[in-house]
């Protein structure tokens, strides 16, 4: 079966559409629509500017779209705010890390949990009854797996300010799989990382969707990443979608390239953009 | 010749009266970190929340937990309303409109207090113990003691919330990074109405202890003037150097009022205010705001 036919045969589990945003007079998105098949990796790509982070800010809650839709497992949530979206199973990373920076790596993860809690101020005083069942269940799943998962076990209490940029990233990245997410949102996991940092994510969001079934949506400027892991990925320019299909598909179209890297010799710009992919691999 | 016996009375005083000074700067601070609105009219809530109590335990003859449990409940309802009304509205405006509606709003607290119960200066009623409290040799006047006491009790138990309870937790990763709590879930205007609560309740306990020591009138949020300078001192957003600062202030006022005299006592601290100023613009404690370009 090939992967065109395994997408229709479920229903999307996020879809977007026809997504317009505006600020003020400018355009940011126009029109944006795709959908995110259940335990797929997609990526969104495209120039600086092209509306990518504004698209990610306006799936999770931060901006309310001018028109269209968001559809989270079949229910509109264009208009339910962040903190529920988050309670829905919607996670997500930041571009610039977010971490709450006077926190332990450890406290930061349990955050994540967070909105799932149901510890009320007087349990928490007396650490008695829910607080307790609740605190040594966090503990037991964030430990066991999630610290364990992503190999961050030997810096679980030290302050995440101090921490150097990689390991930030992956901290983040565990504050929201501690979110129980069923779509986990990746804006740019490995910008600013080398190439051993970056092979390390890539495998850590390989197993993310192994291990716990999470799709993942990701906004991603490393092209070699972007084409090894994706199943299908949705290309943007001026916030519209020029391409969208397969790795393979999206490096044939012209469009692309031409958004990418002007007018030019095709050829030339599709083999420089298929040398990282076959650098990574 | 220095007299050390003296020196440690007063300087015990002051550490003391300094508790009252940390307890209402942790209500400053706990409304700035969370939504980093400046709040002048922290006095003047302070101010209500004494009001309140003189009304339910002189007014309604209430035994005095209740009256003080009331006067809580009320200067804290009084919060929620000042958040939802007033600040709520101006999110995402410049940060000097917010504080110009504090401004604002201490003169009307100051004049709703005018209205009803007049300008005159009140005692509220006994309640605290009067036999002298002994620290080693040196004599501890008992208000002071035992309004140092609440303010170290419910110093503790802020901390202590701030630490353990979820909300303490929402508020303290809304005040590290607003966008980041919003994603994991927390309804940051709901913990926005949370900070204003648990500061005015907070002031409310301050405000009864201050004027169980010193009587109350329609002035007394001048009270609110020491404070800013604790929490100027001790850095806007640092419960620590709400703490320290508190208890440094209080020390310095105590200090300067007994050695120079009374009338030294404010030009001592704002003394203390111009050298933290000059050294460190974000006070001791407070953290140095970085903008991320």
């Amino acid at each position: 079966m090939s992967a065109a036919d395994e997408r229709l045969a479920v229903p999307p589990v996020l879809q977007v559409q026809a997504l317009t945003l505006a600020f003020g007079g400018v355009k940011a998105l126009t029109g944006v629509g795709f959908d995110v098949a259940p335990g797929s990796i997609t990526a969104v790509i495209g120039p600086n500017g092209a509306g990518k982070t504004s698209l990610f800010n306006t799936i999770s809650g931060f901006y309310r779209p001018a028109a269209g839709r968001v559809l989270f497992e079949g229910q509109d949530i264009t208009a339910v705010p962040a903190p529920r979206r988050a309670r829905l199973g919607l996670a997500r990373s930041f571009q610039n890390i977010a971490l709450f920076r006077g926190m332990t790596v450890l406290d930061n993860i349990k955050l994540g949990r967070h909105a799932h809690l149901k510890t009320n101020v007087f349990d928490a005083l007396l650490y008695a009854g829910r607080a307790r069942r609740e605190e040594a269940e966090l503990r037991r799943d964030v430990e066991e797996r999630i610290i364990d998962f992503l190999e961050i076990d030997h810096i679980r209490h030290a302050s995440v300010a101090a921490l150097p940029y990689g390991l930030q990233k992956r901290v983040e990245m565990a504050r929201a799989l501690a979110m129980q997410p069923r779509v986990l949102m990746l804006d740019e996991p490995v910008a600013g990382m080398n190439r051993e940092e970056t092979e390390d994510m890539a495998r850590f969001i390989l197993d993310v969707r192994r291990e716990w079934g999470v799709t993942v949506l990701m906004v991603e400027h490393d092209m070699g990443m972007v084409m090894d892991l994706s199943d299908h990925v949705v290309v943007l320019n001026f916030g519209q979608v020029i391409a969208q299909g397969t790795p393979a598909q999206v490096q044939a179209d012209p469009e692309v390239v031409r958004a990418y890297l002007g007018a030019g010799d095709v050829a030339e710009l599709r083999r420089r953009l298929r040398a990282p992919a076959a650098a990574a691999a | 010749m220095m007299d050390w016996a003296y020196l440690f009375e007063i300087a015990l005083t002051g550490i003391a009266g300094g508790g009252l000074y940390a307890l209402a700067a942790l209500a400053f601070v706990l409304v700035y970190k969370a939504t980093r609105v400046v709040n002048i009219a922290i006095g003047e809530m302070l101010m209500v929340g004494a009001y309140l109590f003189f009304a339910f335990a002189a007014g309604f003859s209430l035994p005095v937990w209740l009256a003080i449990l009331g006067a809580v409940l009320g200067t804290g309802l009084l919060g929620a309303v000042i958040e939802r009304t007033m600040i709520r509205p101006l999110l995402g405006e410049p940060p000097i409109s917010a504080f110009m509606v504090t401004v604002g709003l201490a003169s009307i607290l100051v004049g709703l207090v005018e209205i009803i119960w007049t300008a005159d200066q009140r005692r509220l009623p006994e309640f605290l113990p009067n036999a002298p409290v002994m620290i080693g040799d040196a004599f501890l006047a008992p208000k002071v003691a035992y309004g140092a006491l609440a303010a170290l009790v419910l110093i503790a138990l802020v901390l202590l919330l701030f630490r353990f309870w979820r909300g303490g937790i929402a508020l303290r990763a809304t005040a590290s990074d607003q966008g980041a709590a919003y994603m994991m879930g927390i309804n940051v205007p709901r913990v926005f109405s949370l900070a204003w609560v648990a500061s005015a309740m907070i002031a409310a306990v301050a405000g009864i202890v201050v004027g169980a020591i010193g009587g109350i009138s329609s002035t007394m949020g001048v009270f609110g003037l020491s404070v800013l300078v604790v929490v100027i001192v001790g850095g806007l957003d640092s419960v620590l150097g709400a703490l320290v600062g508190g208890l440094f202030i209080g020390l310095v006022e105590a200090l300067a009022g007994a050695y120079l005299g009374g009338e030294y006592k404010l030009l001592a601290t704002f003394l203390v205010l111009v050298a933290v100023l000059m050294i460190r613009p974000y006070g001791l404690f407070g953290t140095h705001e970085i903008e991320r370009l």
